[in-house]
């Protein structure tokens, strides 16, 4: 039996403790403050709260719990990620007439930063799906967007960026996976390596060569496919055991033979190198809020560790040692967020951003594992153990110096993109 | 409305310097967690299509409006905010918040009101009772259990006995307990789509409420400081030391 009835669901608003100082009265800036302030603003919108607030709270309620086990068996964390999947937290760049919510690039790294706290090998496995789909989303046609963007947002499937190879990583232009065009078909034939996802894609974005010519130059002999993952001939290796991120599912795949329709070709043969760059220039500020999110969390173990702990008749955190190395953990955090803010600020303005987004995934990365190194530090002895949260983010945080771009790569696109401003 | 929200650290509360309350510089406003309980057991009703419409009610200043948004993005349909700030809010207790929501109530036309049993902040479990007098009106408190069934409600409240069922006819006023059910998440989507979704701003004196408190808080102290301990070597000792105290 039906009943028309309204609801009154009132409530009150109660407070929330935050570790941040008074802000309350700096509201009332002059309007000449404001002037010279400019268009420049350190504000989240009341959405960008909203969507952190959601991600702060399913990171630290139901992914933190969870992490030590994944961590200890491997296992792919499926559930977590299905749960990421049903609150929106996912795919969040997937364009609005494919059913996702076209997030910009900022908003999705204030996600990351907040599932990274959690634990970054449920964060890397939920990330490998932005790095994937980000080839379709800048260089994919109408039918191939609603296809294979489409099925992300029904339902939670993972897809996988299949470039890297066990002969080339960082010299993308080194790859050696043949595609051949046979009649309406490419034919492809090779190995890749470290595939994040790799056993669990319902699709890949492959990079192959297609021009045999060895003096062809990078920017036109290769190509950018997608590649259903049950094709036959597609042939996923063991999971490899990693030193950290251990949930996350990273192999081999074996290309033997796969027949990918020429529909599945990415803008045209050829055109595949500046694709698969391109897409970094979107995915490295989210790595970067990824590395972020894990010095994060080691900066607020390490805190809550020294105001527990006692020697020689005071909190460690009373010692200068320990609370000056706090200090220089904090201030590494901070910067380190603020450079990936800027990275993918740059991004969403409609403009070229590769020096910031090198420059916040370089300083992540590193400042991601000194963090991670000096928590373990506080915690002394029980830092090295597996009982303590801290020993897992230091395996954790060595990749973030690896993948995505090492940090020697960084370092050269940096230079290349500082010297070259400066000779203009 | 003052008071602590449980979250990963124990959070340091502080009394102000003049000792009328304690410091809010700084603190983010947040649901009150019973309350998200009863917008959950509303949106709940709605999607069982027992129930119209949802209104998410709140008093207070500008920053209520982000709790009432959360509230939109749960599934409740368009929300008002009662604005009380300044000194008015300070003062705001349950029998204006009452009187506030009586009036709503009846310019609504509302069959059901559902809170939360107490705000963690003052934990003065009065509003519910309250509004549904001034209404005169049923209520059903300390809900733990609510189902409709034809124009009467079932609820199973949660006293210190055990379980208590009982029948109310609508219109009705229910407090959730914390049992009541599990509050969902906002997902990113809903979070979007409750933009669209209207809040209306009102003031008490459009409702004809007059928010004047009749009480006035003499001081707030912090609990004593918890002295250390003494260690006594026997049952014996520990006997005589607690008669001593004039405790046994």
């Amino acid at each position: 039996l039906t009943l028309s009835c309204h609801i009154l669901a009132g409530f009150q608003a109660g407070l929330r403790f935050q570790s941040t100082g008074p802000q309350a009265s700096a509201r009332a800036a002059t309007a000449a403050l404001k002037e010279s302030l400019g268009g420049f603003s350190f504000e989240l919108t009341d959405q960008q709260k909203e969507f952190q607030e959601v991600a702060r709270k399913f990171a630290r309620e139901e992914i933190v719990p969870a992490a030590p086990s994944y961590d200890k068996s491997g296992e792919y964390p499926f559930p977590l990620i299905k749960r990421a999947w049903e609150l929106g937290l996912m795919n969040g760049h997937i364009p609005e007439d494919c059913g996702g919510m076209g997030l910009g690039i900022f908003d999705a790294c204030l996600i990351t930063e907040e599932l990274a706290f959690g634990c970054t090998g449920v964060q890397t496995a939920i990330e490998a799906n932005s790095l994937g789909q980000m080839p379709v989303i800048i260089a994919g046609n109408d039918a191939q967007k609603k296809k294979y963007l489409g099925r992300m947002t029904e339902e939670p499937l993972m897809c996988a960026y299949c470039v890297t190879e066990p002969g080339a990583g960082s010299d993308v232009a080194g790859i050696k996976t043949r595609a051949v065009k046979k009649g309406d078909e490419y034919v492809v034939n090779g190995q890749k390596m470290w595939i994040t996802n790799g056993g669990k894609a319902n699709w890949y974005f492959l990079l192959a060569r297609t021009d045999p010519d060895p003096k062809c130059s990078a920017s036109k002999a290769f190509t950018g496919f997608i590649v259903e993952a049950d094709t036959p001939g597609v042939q996923p290796g063991r999971k490899e055991l990693n030193m950290g991120q251990r949930c996350s599912d990273t192999r081999g795949i074996t290309f033997e033979d796969v027949r990918i329709p020429k529909e599945n070709v990415l803008i045209g043969e050829g055109a595949g190198f500046k694709i698969a760059m391109g897409a970094f220039d979107k995915t490295r500020p989210p790595v970067a809020a990824g590395a972020t999110g894990l010095a994060q969390r080691a900066l607020e173990e390490a805190t809550k560790y020294a105001l527990e702990r006692k020697t020689f008749g005071k909190f460690i955190a009373e010692h200068q040692a320990v609370s000056f190395l706090l200090a220089e953990m904090a201030m590494k955090v901070e910067l380190a967020r603020m450079a990936y803010q800027r990275a993918a600020w740059e991004v969403d303005q409609g403009r070229r951003n590769t020096y910031y987004a090198s420059i916040a995934k370089a300083y992540a990365g590193d400042i991601a594992n000194q963090c991670a190194t000096d928590a373990v530090q506080i915690f002394g002895g029980n830092g090295f153990n597996s009982e303590y949260p801290v020993e897992k983010l230091m395996r954790d945080a060595k990749i973030y110096q690896i993948y995505e771009g090492t940090a020697q790569i960084q370092r050269l696109i940096i230079s290349r993109e500082h010297l070259g401003k400066f000779k203009q | 409305c003052f008071a602590p929200f449980l979250c990963l650290r124990p959070p340091q509360i502080r009394v102000k310097p003049d000792r009328t309350g304690v410091v809010t510089d700084g603190v983010k406003h947040s649901m009150n967690p019973f309350c998200e309980i009863a917008v959950e057991e509303a949106v709940k009703l709605k999607e069982k299509k027992l129930v119209k419409e949802v209104v998410a009610v709140s008093c207070g200043p500008q920053q209520v409006q982000e709790t009432i948004r959360t509230a939109l993005a749960m599934g409740a349909d368009r929300g008002i905010h009662v604005e009380v700030s300044g000194k008015d809010y300070e003062t705001l207790g349950p029998l204006q918040v009452s009187k506030i929501f009586a009036a709503l109530a009846k310019k609504e036309q509302a069959d059901l009101i559902i809170l939360g049993k107490q705000a963690i902040d003052d934990d003065c479990n009065q509003t519910g009772q309250m509004t549904a007098a001034l209404l005169d009106w049923p209520q059903g408190t300390f809900a733990s259990e609510v189902t409709l069934e034809a124009d009467k409600l079932k609820v199973v409240r949660e006293i210190d006995g055990g379980l208590e069922t009982i029948k109310i006819k609508l219109p009705a006023v229910v407090t959730a307990d914390l049992r009541l059910n599990t509050p969902r998440y906002a997902t990113l989507p809903n979070i979007m789509k409750a933009k669209k979704k209207k809040i209306v701003n009102v003031k008490p004196a459009d409702l004809g409420v007059d928010v004047s408190s009749r009480l006035e808080v003499l001081k707030v102290d912090e609990p004593p400081q918890r002295q250390s301990g003494v260690k006594v070597e026997t049952v014996h000792d520990l006997v005589e030391k607690l008669k001593e105290a004039g405790r046994i």
